[in-house]
C-alpha cells in the first residue's frame, strides 16, 4: 500500500483524473473530496462489504422455500 | 464442463446440473449466462442460469451451474416497489454489450426468511443480465434511501404481476 502524508486543502491525484482532496479535519473524521469521472464509480467500502454479506445470508435460506410458497 | 454430462440433442447442448432448490435438472448450454466479476463476495462464481418456479409470482432462481449450494431467490424488483427505476451506467452497458434495452432483464437477490414477512429483497444491488448476449453483472447503485439493500418483501401479495 501506497502511503501518502496529506495536510488539509492538500490533494493526491490518482492517474490524471481523479483527485482525492482533504477538505477537513475534525478530531477522527475526515471530510474528503473527490473529483472523478462520471465512469468512475465512488462508494464507501461499508456498502461494498454489506452487499457481500448480504449475498452470503441470501444463500442460508432454507431449501424448503418452495414449500412455503405453496402454503402461501 | 465435463463431456460425459453432457449429450447431444438437435442443436442444442444439454446437461445436467445439480441444484439446491430443484434438485438435478437438465439445462440448454445456451442458456447459461455469464458473470463475468461473478457476485459481491463470490467472486468465482460466474456461470449461472435462471430457472423458473412459478408463473404468477414474480420470482425465479439464480442457480450456479458449477455449485449445486449456490441458488439463490431472485425477484423481479418492479413488482415489490413501485416505482423502483436505475440508470444503467455506460461503462455497465458496454461491459455487458447492452444495444437493445428491451434485451436487460433485472433481479434481485431475496433473502429468505422462515415467513415472506421477515424476508427481504436487495434493491441497492441489482442483478442485470443482457438476456440477448447471455451476460450479467450486480451492479452498485448510488447509496440512496430509495434502494434499499434489505427492503421487506411484505408487499408480494396483491402487487405480484
Amino acid at each position: 500500500m501506497l502511503v501518502l502524508s496529506r495536510k488539509k486543502d492538500e490533494s493526491i491525484m490518482i492517474g490524471d483524473q481523479i483527485e482525492i482532496k482533504i477538505l477537513a479535519v475534525e478530531g477522527e473524521q475526515i471530510k474528503i473530496g473527490i473529483v472523478a469521472p462520471k465512469t468512475v464509480k465512488v462508494h464507501r467500502s461499508e456498502v461494498f462489504e454489506a452487499i457481500q454479506a448480504q449475498n452470503k445470508e441470501a444463500l442460508s435460506a432454507t431449501s424448503n422455500f418452495l414449500e412455503q410458497l405453496k402454503k402461501k | 464442463m465435463s463431456t460425459s454430462m453432457s449429450t447431444f440433442k438437435g442443436a442444442y447442448e444439454v446437461m445436467k446440473i445439480s441444484t439446491k432448490f430443484l434438485g438435478e435438472i437438465e439445462i440448454v448450454e445456451q442458456d447459461i449466462l455469464t458473470f463475468e466479476h461473478g457476485l459481491l463476495g463470490l467472486e468465482n462464481e460466474k456461470k449461472f442460469v435462471l430457472l423458473p418456479i412459478d408463473a404468477d409470482l414474480p420470482l425465479a432462481i439464480l442457480q450456479s451451474v458449477d455449485n449445486a449450494e449456490i441458488g439463490f431467490v431472485v425477484g423481479y424488483p418492479f413488482a415489490f416497489k413501485e416505482g423502483y427505476s436505475f440508470d444503467i451506467s455506460e461503462d455497465d452497458r458496454e461491459q455487458l454489450h447492452i444495444e437493445i434495452e428491451e434485451d436487460v432483464l433485472t433481479y434481485a437477490i431475496v433473502t429468505m426468511k422462515e415467513t415472506f414477512q421477515e424476508s427481504t429483497i436487495n434493491l441497492l444491488a441489482p442483478l442485470i443480465i443482457n438476456m440477448g448476449k447471455k451476460l450479467g453483472k450486480q451492479i452498485v447503485l448510488q447509496d440512496n434511501k430509495s434502494y434499499p439493500l434489505r427492503y421487506p418483501m411484505r408487499t408480494l401479495e396483491g402487487s405480484a404481476k
